[in-house]
C-alpha cells in the first residue's frame, strides 16, 4: 500500500515537472508582459510574480497591432483551406477507394509521390505562378486569400486518409442505395460522407492547425499589412518593438490565446489517440 | 455486380484534387528542375540555358558546403533525442493515473502553439541576461551567448525544434504503446525485471516500427527547419545556423538569384526523397498499398 503511494507521487512528481518544462516558455512570457515600466525585467535573480501586475502592456500592444484584423485573416485562410481540404479530399478518395477505372494505380501512386517532395522544395516556382496568376495581394482581397489559399487546398495526407475511411464502409450500403435509384454523387454525399464524419474532424482540426500556424508562405507572398495573418503579425513585433520585450511579451499571449482556447475544447481530438492516421511528415 | 457508374465519373471526382496538385505541385516541381539548368543573372525575362553550371557553382561553392554542413548538425542534434525523449514521456505517461488528460494537455501545447511564438519564447530565454543564463549562474557557469555563439547557435535552435517536437511524437508513440500486450509486462515482472528492463526488452522490440517512423517524420522536418532560424538568428551568427532551406529563402527572396535557388531546391529535393524512398520501402509500404 504505502510502496504503490510513493510509486504514484514519484510518476506524478516526474509528470509535473515535465510539464512545467513544457509551458515554462509561455509561463516567462506572461510573466515579462505583466510587468510595468517600473519593474526591471532583466533583474537578477528575475521576478517570477511580477510585485505590481499591470496591464498595459497587453493594452498598448493591443492599440499598436490590429489584432482583430489578423485573427479575421488568419481565420479565413485557415476556414476556406479546411472546407477545401475535406471536400476535395474525400471527392478524390471515393473513386479510389471505391470504383475500378483505368489509370487507378497510376493516379494512386500518383498522389503518394507528393508526400516525398517538401513545399519548401517547389516554392519559388509556387510563386512565380501564383503572381502569373495574379493571385497576390496587391490585386485585392479575394486574390490575396486565394493566392494564400489554394496552394494548401489539397494534399495527399487529407486524401489518404479519407480513402482509408471509406474502405472501412461495407459495400452493401452503396449498392443498396444505387439499387434504390441514388445517383453516385448522392451516395458520397448522403451515405459515404455522414458515416466518416470522425475521419472529417480529425482532418479538419489539424489542416485547421497546420494552416493557422503557417509562416513561411504567408511571409513570402503578403506584402501588404491589411492580409497578414497571425504569425506574421506576431514576427513583426519584434520590428517594431525591437527592444521592448514587455510588449513583444504581450502581443505574443494575445496571438496565441485562440489557438490555446480551440485546443482546449477540442483537446480529445488531439490526446485521447483517435488521430492515429493524421500522422503527417 | 456490374458497373453503376458511367466511365467518367471517377476521374471526375479526383478531377478537382488532380487539378490542384498540377497547378500547385507538380508544375512547380518540374519548375524547378528546369530553373536549375537555366541562368537568371544577365536577363531576369530570357534566361540562357546553361546546364549543369549552376551545380556546378554551387557545389564548388563554400557557402554552401557550410549550408550542407549546417543542415546535417541541425539534422543529427535533433533527431535522436526526438526519436527517444518522446517514448520515455510516452511510457511515463502510458498509466492509469489521475489527471493524465490534463498532463497530455500541457505537454502537447507547444505543438498546436506557432512556432513563430515558441521561437520569439525562446529568444527571451536565451537572452544574454535572460533567465536561462541566470539559472547557469546559480550553477556557478559563465553564462553563454545562446544565440550567439557561432558554436553554440545551432544548438540553441535545435532545442526549439526538439522543445517543439516532443508533445507531437510522443501522441505517436502512446498510439504505438496501446498495442502492446499486457502478458508480456506481467511475464516480466515475474520474471523479476526491473523497469529498465521490462521496457528494453518488450516496449523498444515492440515499438521498433513506429520507432523507425518517428526516425524518418523527425528527419524530414528537420532538414526543412525554417521558422525557427528566421524569427531568432536569420542564419547568423556568421552564417553558422544557415541550412539549406534558410539558403534557398534567401536566394530565391532577398537575393533574387533564381539559378541557385533552383539548384539548391533540388539538392534538397534528392536528400528529402533519399529519406522519403528509405522509409517508404522499408516500413510504409503496408501503409498504403493499393
Amino acid at each position: 500500500m504505502m510502496r504503490r503511494f510513493f510509486k504514484g507521487l514519484s510518476i506524478h512528481s516526474v509528470l509535473i515537472f515535465i510539464c512545467i518544462l513544457s509551458i515554462f516558455p509561455f509561463l516567462w512570457l506572461i510573466s515579462t508582459a505583466l510587468k510595468g515600466v517600473n519593474e526591471n525585467i532583466f533583474q537578477y535573480p528575475p521576478q517570477f510574480i511580477p510585485s505590481h501586475i499591470t496591464f498595459e502592456n497587453f493594452s498598448g500592444v493591443w492599440k499598436q497591432i490590429p489584432f482583430l484584423l489578423y485573427f479575421f485573416n488568419s481565420f479565413v485562410v485557415a476556414f476556406f483551406t479546411v472546407v477545401l481540404n475535406l471536400i476535395f479530399s474525400s471527392l478524390a478518395a471515393y473513386p479510389l477507394a471505391r470504383m475500378e477505372f483505368k489509370g487507378k494505380n497510376f493516379v494512386f501512386y500518383l498522389v503518394l509521390s507528393t508526400i516525398m517532395v517538401p513545399f519548401q522544395a517547389i516554392m519559388l516556382p509556387v510563386y512565380l505562378i501564383i503572381l502569373k496568376l495574379n493571385l497576390v495581394d496587391t490585386a485585392g482581397f479575394i486574390p490575396g486569400y486565394l493566392g494564400l489559399i489554394l496552394p494548401f487546398a489539397v494534399n495527399a495526407f487529407g486524401i489518404f486518409l479519407m480513402r482509408q475511411a471509406f474502405l472501412g464502409i461495407p459495400k452493401e450500403l452503396e449498392e443498396a442505395a444505387f439499387v434504390d435509384g441514388c445517383s453516385v454523387f448522392k451516395i458520397w454525399l448522403k451515405i459515404l460522407l455522414p458515416m466518416v464524419t470522425p475521419t472529417l474532424a480529425v482532418l479538419a482540426i489539424f489542416t485547421f492547425i497546420g494552416s493557422w500556424g503557417e509562416f513561411l508562405w504567408p511571409s513570402i507572398v503578403l506584402t501588404q499589412k491589411s492580409l497578414y495573418t497571425l504569425p506574421v503579425g506576431v514576427n513583426d513585433l519584434q520590428g517594431m518593438f525591437s527592444a521592448n520585450w514587455r510588449y513583444i511579451a504581450a502581443g505574443s499571449i494575445i496571438s496565441i490565446i485562440p489557438i490555446v482556447i480551440f485546443f482546449v475544447s477540442m483537446q480529445k481530438y488531439f490526446v485521447s489517440g483517435q488521430n492515429e492516421g493524421a500522422v503527417k511528415g | 455486380m456490374n458497373k453503376y457508374y458511367k466511365a467518367y465519373l471517377p476521374y471526375l471526382f479526383m478531377l478537382p484534387a488532380l487539378i490542384l496538385l498540377g497547378v500547385f505541385f507538380f508544375l512547380p516541381f518540374f519548375d524547378t528542375l528546369l530553373l536549375s539548368f537555366k541562368d537568371f543573372s544577365t536577363d531576369i525575362y530570357n534566361p540562357s540555358w546553361v546546364g549543369f553550371d549552376n551545380y556546378l557553382k554551387i557545389l564548388s561553392s563554400p557557402e554552401f558546403y557550410e549550408v550542407i554542413k549546417n543542415t546535417f548538425v541541425f539534422l543529427f542534434a535533433v533527431v535522436p533525442i526526438l526519436v527517444i525523449l518522446p517514448l520515455i514521456v510516452a511510457v511515463f505517461i502510458n498509466q492509469k493515473i489521475r489527471g493524465i488528460t490534463l498532463y497530455k494537455v500541457l505537454i502537447y501545447l507547444p505543438v498546436v502553439v506557432s512556432i513563430v511564438v515558441v521561437a520569439i519564447a525562446f529568444k527571451w530565454l536565451y537572452a544574454w541576461q535572460g533567465i536561462l543564463n541566470y539559472f547557469l549562474e546559480l550553477l556557478h557557469l559563465s553564462p553563454l551567448g545562446w544565440l550567439t555563439d557561432t558554436n553554440l547557435a545551432i544548438f540553441s535552435v535545435a532545442i526549439v525544434t526538439i522543445y517543439k517536437g516532443i508533445g507531437y511524437y510522443m501522441m505517436i508513440y502512446l498510439a504505438a504503446l496501446m498495442g502492446v500486450p499486457k502478458e508480456l509486462y506481467e511475464a516480466c515482472e515475474i520474471d523479476g525485471a526491473g523497469i529498465l528492463k521490462k521496457h528494453l526488452t518488450v516496449t523498444v522490440p515492440h515499438l521498433m516500427p513506429t520507432i523507425a517512423l518517428v526516425a524518418t517524420i523527425s528527419s524530414i522536418s528537420a532538414l526543412k527547419v525554417f521558422v525557427e532560424i528566421y524569427v531568432m538568428t536569420k542564419g547568423g551568427p556568421l552564417n553558422s545556423t544557415k541550412t539549406i532551406v534558410y539558403y534557398i529563402y534567401e536566394r530565391a527572396f532577398e537575393n533574387l538569384d533564381l539559378s541557385m535557388a533552383a539548384a539548391a531546391s533540388v539538392v534538397l529535393l534528392i536528400i528529402v526523397m533519399g529519406f522519403s524512398v528509405i522509409n517508404l520501402l522499408f516500413f510504409e509500404g503496408k501503409r498504403y498499398r493499393v
